[in-house]
């Protein structure tokens, strides 16, 4: 799975951008979104996501379940 | 006398000839300056403030009370990321209509800040601070923040530059501030025990984790003291910012004071919390209140010892443009400045503008030296508002004032207190009635209130409320005038005309400031 960003929620403050250790988040018409080819929930890189430690506003940034669980592959 | 420059700050510049015919009428009492220090004695410079300091901060609006009637500033919106939460902040809520910290109508990148410098400067010579506060922190936006700086520098170097931060990632960047010739920092600072902390605020983002609870204002706490202390080693001078809330930090800003003070912090700002449930924050949603004028004024003056506290901020959104108490970042949006195909940036015109504001100030500064001279020595203190819309002359109409300077007058002469907003007393040319009982409420603690013009209506309501309105002051020096007025005042007790008590409490509008645009 991948995180993804609740558009009506976001207020576009940008803290999430530069914290994505994938790369993963771009600004999209004043709100961001997640590629969800890119996000790895921060597995391997952080004990927490991110983009949910960082974001101002509560449920903003959330599961996207339309993706399987993000996997280490070896 | 007529004020010379009273229009400037309500639309158009006025031609560079007028103004050059005007300093020629002024001349002989310029402010070249000679040895750091200003001419004709004393354009204000405090007699205990080092001359290399007054330097720094005579122009700046938000680090001199006195420069604040004729300089202005401007906010850029470049840095909306924050790396803490604060229970007084509501990053979801964004209206053009409100006036507070952390709220803004549009955020622009450094090219679009840049340009919007330059434009604003040309139209209102008097901006001399590019200030960066949000609305989120600066600091935790470090690329956006310090590129438009370096943008700013290349094209307006007579700007001075200051920013405003939570603190928490000041250490990491104090060689820049200074590599920027940035003179002012502004920390906010609501505490310095993080068991108060914590009720303040819920979470910091700290080395890739959210860290909650007390460890969270632990880390706060030792990162503001970390920054304050290296920035005071790096010769730049610091606003430390304070939001009393009643039962959570009041009775701790006095230790707050003591530690900032001691680490070398200029001036300490402790501004009321604003927390109308509208604004949906968590003290705004939990029913946490703010500040009454006389419990904030308690606590400023209690700690008003060898520091200077700061008593005319107004709180404003990380977008403002103008003098403190006007915002006219509606005649600067993007879309505007976009349109703008060149923007020339017109050095010799604020120039020029700023040589008759100088002049101007000195003749304030003399004028109340002069009143001073033979004020009587008593205990009585009277407070008195004032409707000015800058250049610190009585120059506003009672209906059309959106807030009332208050000054307190006794033996010692007449400071500046703080300031009160009110809704529009007058609009559309007719009094509204309904409004006046708020005004009222706001400037309760008054004896007087001084305006330009004032209708028969409002007159007799405010005399049953016991403030005395005042119109012979009209477009004179304001000081000079509560020192005139006071003296009245005092010679009519001693002739026991009348009995001097002090009066009550006042409201602090929760409802923010917004330019009746």
């Amino acid at each position: 799975m991948a995180y993804e960003i609740v558009a009506s929620l976001c207020t576009g403050c940008c803290a999430c951008e530069p914290e994505c250790p994938n790369e993963a988040i771009s600004e999209k018409k004043n709100v961001f979104v997640i590629d969800p080819a890119k996000c790895t929930e921060c597995i391997g890189h952080f004990d927490e996501p991110q983009c949910v430690a960082v974001c101002p506003i509560d449920h903003t940034c959330v599961i996207d379940k339309a993706y399987p669980r993000y996997e280490v592959t070896a | 006398m007529q004020s010379t420059i009273a229009s400037v700050s309500t639309q158009e510049v006025k031609p560079l000839e007028q103004l050059l015919e005007k300093i020629a009428d002024h001349k002989g009492c310029g402010t070249s300056s000679e040895g750091g220090k200003a001419s004709c004695g004393s354009s204000g410079g405090p007699v205990d403030m080092a001359p290399e300091v007054w330097e720094k901060v005579k122009n700046h609006p938000c680090y001199s009370e006195e420069a604040h009637h004729h300089y202005a500033r401007m906010h850029v919106a470049v840095a909306p990321a924050c790396n803490i939460q604060c229970n007084y902040c509501n990053r979801k809520y964004d209206c053009a209509n409100e006036s507070r910290p952390g709220v803004v109508s549009e955020k622009l990148t450094p090219e679009q800040a840049s340009k919007k410098v330059l434009a604003v400067a040309s139209a209102i010579p008097q901006m001399t601070v590019l200030g960066i506060a949000g609305p989120g922190d600066p600091l935790a936006n470090p690329a956006k923040t310090f590129k438009t700086f370096e943008l700013i520098a290349k094209t307006a170097p007579d700007i001075k530059l200051c920013l405003s931060t939570n603190g928490l990632s000041l250490p990491d960047h104090v060689d820049t501030i200074k590599g920027f010739n940035v003179d002012h920092v502004t920390i906010t600072i609501n505490m310095v025990d993080p068991e108060v902390g914590q009720h303040i605020y819920p979470w910091i983002f700290w080395k890739n984790k959210r860290v909650t609870g007390i460890e969270a204002s632990r880390i706060l706490t030792e990162r503001q003291m970390l920054g304050l202390e290296m920035l005071t080693a790096a010769g730049v001078l610091c606003k430390i910012n304070s939001v009393m809330i009643p039962g959570i930090n009041d009775k701790h800003l006095a230790e707050v004071n003591r530690a900032v003070k001691s680490r070398g912090a200029f001036l300490h700002n402790i501004m009321p919390l604003i927390s109308a449930p509208e604004h949906g924050t968590v003290f705004g949603l939990n029913g946490q209140r703010g500040p009454t004028a006389q419990e904030l004024k308690a606590l400023q003056d209690s700690c008003e010892g060898d520091m200077n506290m700061m008593r005319h901020c107004r709180q404003c959104r990380a977008d403002a443009v103008g003098l403190l108490g006007e915002d006219r970042s509606a005649e600067f949006t993007t879309e505007k400045i976009d349109e703008m195909s060149e923007v020339v940036y017109d050095a010799a015109t604020r120039k020029a503008y700023q040589e008759l504001v100088e002049a101007e100030r000195s003749e304030k500064v003399a004028a109340k030296e002069a009143a001073m001279a033979d004020l009587d020595v008593t205990d009585i203190k009277i407070m008195i508002a004032v409707a000015t819309k800058g250049q610190g002359r009585v120059n506003e109409h009672f209906g059309h004032a959106t807030e009332f300077q208050i000054y307190e007058v006794g033996s010692n002469g007449s400071k500046f207190v703080g300031h009160r907003r009110v809704d529009l007393y007058c609009q559309g040319g007719y009094g509204e009635e309904e409004t006046l009982p708020s005004v009222v409420n706001a400037i309760n603690d008054c004896h007087a209130v001084f305006v330009a013009k004032i209708g028969g209506c409002p007159r007799d309501e405010l005399k049953a409320a016991g403030i005395d309105p005042v119109d012979r002051f009209a477009d004179e020096f304001i000081e000079e005038s509560a020192i005139s007025y006071f003296k009245e005042y005092f010679a009519r007790v001693c002739a026991r005309e009348i009995v001097h008590v002090d009066r009550g409490d006042a409201d602090i509008r929760q409802g923010a400031y917004s330019a009746a645009a």
